[in-house]
């Protein structure tokens, strides 16, 4: 490469670079939905120490919802602009407060009984929850992937002949993403039941003998993970406009790579790990080629698991004997 | 339980009906005219799905880790088949060797993926499995020079006969041709599953067998009895995957070709876990149980209703709720969770399992009140 003139090389590594912010760019807009999806893992598990599978097929659901009333019951694709923006904030209200519905259900019927049962009881069952639901979903849906309006402009916020693009689509997923993820850290740093929360995740015995009525922290748990799951899924469904009955098992998957990178059971962990995976996938995709990316997100899970289980940001812990 | 008297074992019987049944039954209707399914020809895969669903139940059954990406290893003993014998490739070493080396294979495969996971707790060892099984498809589908992609390697030729047993076939009026009469696969595979029970059941009842029990059960107490727990979960990783491997290479014979890669997939791994589950984890007789009601459901029952509702003329429409099929992820769904609250020893426990779950839960009930 010596040979170049210099002003070819300057060239090439402005383009270098320019693609290099692209790929971060969608990357960090991608890794924040993952981020949202991972928070529901990571606060359940820190919980009651359960791989909640069923997580991806509430987000599903939460999507499948979504279309639904956009379609059949707010006739969004008729509506005014001002109509537009009242409904996408009634969906952003509804859905998540469906998805936490369903979420504290699961729990109440499936997984509340086996508290006291080995550990991989409850782990099977959440397996089967996700089969359920996924047919639900297939049921609802239909098997094909099914097309989302299209109702936020792709238009450049940085100038229609930047070399970057940053669309009104992208920042609708940070203007959502980032308060939800402030309020929920707030929500669990400062609140009464935030507090019991994180007492409940250190001890559930000791918890409850210092008052905390644990069940109900389970429940606020279940709920608060769900409403997120309703939340990515309206905004997962807005930027990507396709939903299909099985995007809740790869989603969630990546989602709980994020959250086990990031440290399970670590709430500020789960952001930085969606992060970290949102931008892995889009550099993957961008320099090795998009066919592997997924390949090379469990590449990273595994490599995680095996070598630093307690991830980026969890602390050391022994496994109870 | 009280001593009984030494019954007589039912498994002759069943399987003389199962050795009988091809010869008796042949050539077959289709059933009730509605669908092209042979019972024979899905014997034959419900076979090959049970060797799978015993690999998974060493290391599910006996040794307590959940692995969830069973369907990797059948894969790679399909596709080291489908390399060893397609023409395609210049090595054609033929069925023997192929089924050697892919049990072999998948055996070096599941060494390689259970080593590092040695240390893992519990769940952490389901995702890393389940992990696993995903990037085994995602690179059998991309590597498509080896592969060929999602076209899959075929067609992979039938085993050699030798010469001498042609004779004695003809008298059971089975010909010698594999493409023409399935019942030679059909025979293949029940006697490999047969030796695959022999196998388990003496494994069972040995050191090594009543290791893997005694790490399910409590891994420190049996490390603190001197069990090598490294040693034994590997060894339990290797014989599970080496059975995977040897019914994938059985698979891609009777299929003649590697299928494609998504034929591999999570959904198999818990097909396969739910039969374990369904029938009972541990138990021989328990996963074969599994493997025959959910095989057999997804494979005859499930297109046979859906045959039903079309000749019925019920769904004209192609109304999806009327599609049997579209129905069959949350029966397994419901039956994984109905059968961990409520029978978490499965329909065919193994004794021991059976004496621990069954006495905790005489424990639970409230002691009656004396007359």
């Amino acid at each position: 490469m010596t040979s170049f003139p210099l002003l070819v090389a300057q060239a090439e590594s402005a383009e270098f670079w320019q693609t290099f912010l692209q790929y971060a760019l969608i990357g960090l807009t991608n890794g924040a939905l993952f981020a949202l999806i991972a928070l529901g893992y990571t606060m359940v598990y820190g919980i009651i120490e359960l791989i909640n599978f069923a997580h991806g097929e509430v987000f599903m659901l939460g999507a499948f919802l979504a279309l639904t009333l956009v379609l059949h019951v707010m006739k969004l694709d008729e509506a005014t602009p001002v109509g537009l923006w009242v409904g996408i904030g009634l969906l952003l209200l509804i859905v998540p407060l469906f998805c936490a519905v369903i979420n504290v259900s699961i729990d109440w019927l499936v997984y509340k009984p086996l508290r006291q049962a080995p550990k991989l009881a409850p782990l099977v069952s959440a397996i089967g929850v996700s089969f359920v639901l996924m047919n639900v979903g297939l049921l609802w849906g239909g098997a094909a992937d099914v097309h989302f309006p299209d109702f936020v402009s792709r238009h450049n916020l940085l100038g229609e002949d930047a070399a970057l693009s940053f669309t009104y689509k992208d920042l609708m997923v940070v203007l959502i993403t980032v308060p939800i993820m402030i309020a929920l850290t707030l929500f669990v740093q400062t609140t009464r039941m935030g507090k019991a929360m994180r007492a409940t995740a250190q001890d559930p015995v000791a918890a409850q003998l210092m008052g905390i009525h644990v069940d109900r922290v389970i429940g606020v748990t279940f709920a608060l993970g769900g409403a997120l799951a309703g939340a990515a899924a309206v905004i997962y469904s807005l930027y990507i406009n396709t939903v299909s009955y099985q995007m809740g098992f790869t989603n969630g998957l990546y989602a709980f790579t994020a959250a086990v990178l990031g440290g399970i059971g670590n709430i500020p962990g789960a952001v930085l790990g969606g992060l970290v995976i949102g931008l892995a996938r889009s550099f993957g995709s961008g320099y090795v080629g998009e066919r592997w990316t997924s390949a090379l997100v469990f590449v990273i899970l595994i490599a995680i698991l095996v070598f630093r289980p307690s991830g980026l940001l969890g602390a050391r812990t022994r496994e109870k004997v | 339980m009280t001593p009984t008297a030494k019954r007589m074992p039912v498994w002759p019987l069943y399987l003389g009906v199962l050795v009988v049944y091809p010869l008796l039954v042949y050539p077959e209707r289709a059933l009730a005219g509605l669908t092209e399914i042979s019972v024979g020809r899905q014997l034959t895969y419900i076979f090959i799905y049970a060797i799978l669903a015993l690999g998974l139940n060493v290391v599910v059954g006996y040794t307590g880790l959940l692995h969830l990406g069973i369907a990797a290893f059948f894969g790679i003993g399909a596709y080291i088949t489908g390399i060893l014998t397609v023409s395609a490739y210049p090595f054609q070493t033929g069925f023997l060797v192929a089924l050697v080396a892919s049990t072999i294979g998948a055996a070096v495969f599941g060494m390689l993926l259970g080593a590092p996971t040695l240390r893992l707790r519990g769940d952490y060892v389901a995702i890393v499995t389940l992990g696993f099984g995903e990037v085994t498809r995602f690179t059998l589908r991309n590597l498509e020079e080896i592969t060929a992609g999602t076209r899959g390697l075929n067609p992979v030729p039938p085993p050699q006969l030798p010469g001498f047993v042609e004779t004695p076939l003809s008298w059971l009026g089975i010909g010698a041709d594999w493409s023409l009469d399935y019942r030679l696969f059909y025979y293949l595979a029940l006697g490999v599953l047969v030796a695959v029970i022999w196998l388990l059941a003496n494994v069972e009842r040995s050191r090594l067998g009543r290791a893997w029990v005694a790490i399910r059960e409590d891994e420190l107490a049996a490390t603190c009895m001197g069990i090598n727990a490294a040693r034994v979960k590997l060894s339990a990783f290797a014989i599970g995957c080496g059975l995977a491997g040897l019914a994938g290479c059985l698979y891609a014979t009777t299929l003649t070709s590697t299928a494609g890669p998504d034929a591999f997939d999570f959904n198999r791994s818990m097909i396969m876990l739910c039969c374990v589950i369904l029938g009972g984890l541990g138990s021989i007789r328990g996963t074969l149980l599994g493997v025959f009601l959910l095989v057999g459901f997804d494979n005859v029952v499930a297109p046979v209703l859906d045959g039903l509702i079309q000749a019925a003329q019920i769904n004209t429409s192609g109304n999806r709720f009327l599609t049997f099929s579209n129905w069959k992820l949350m029966i397994f769904g419901l039956a994984l969770v109905l059968m961990v609250r409520f029978r978490p020893e499965g329909l065919l426990p193994s004794a021991q399992i059976e004496a621990e779950l069954g006495h905790e839960r005489k424990s639970h009930r409230p002691a009656e009140a004396p007359a």
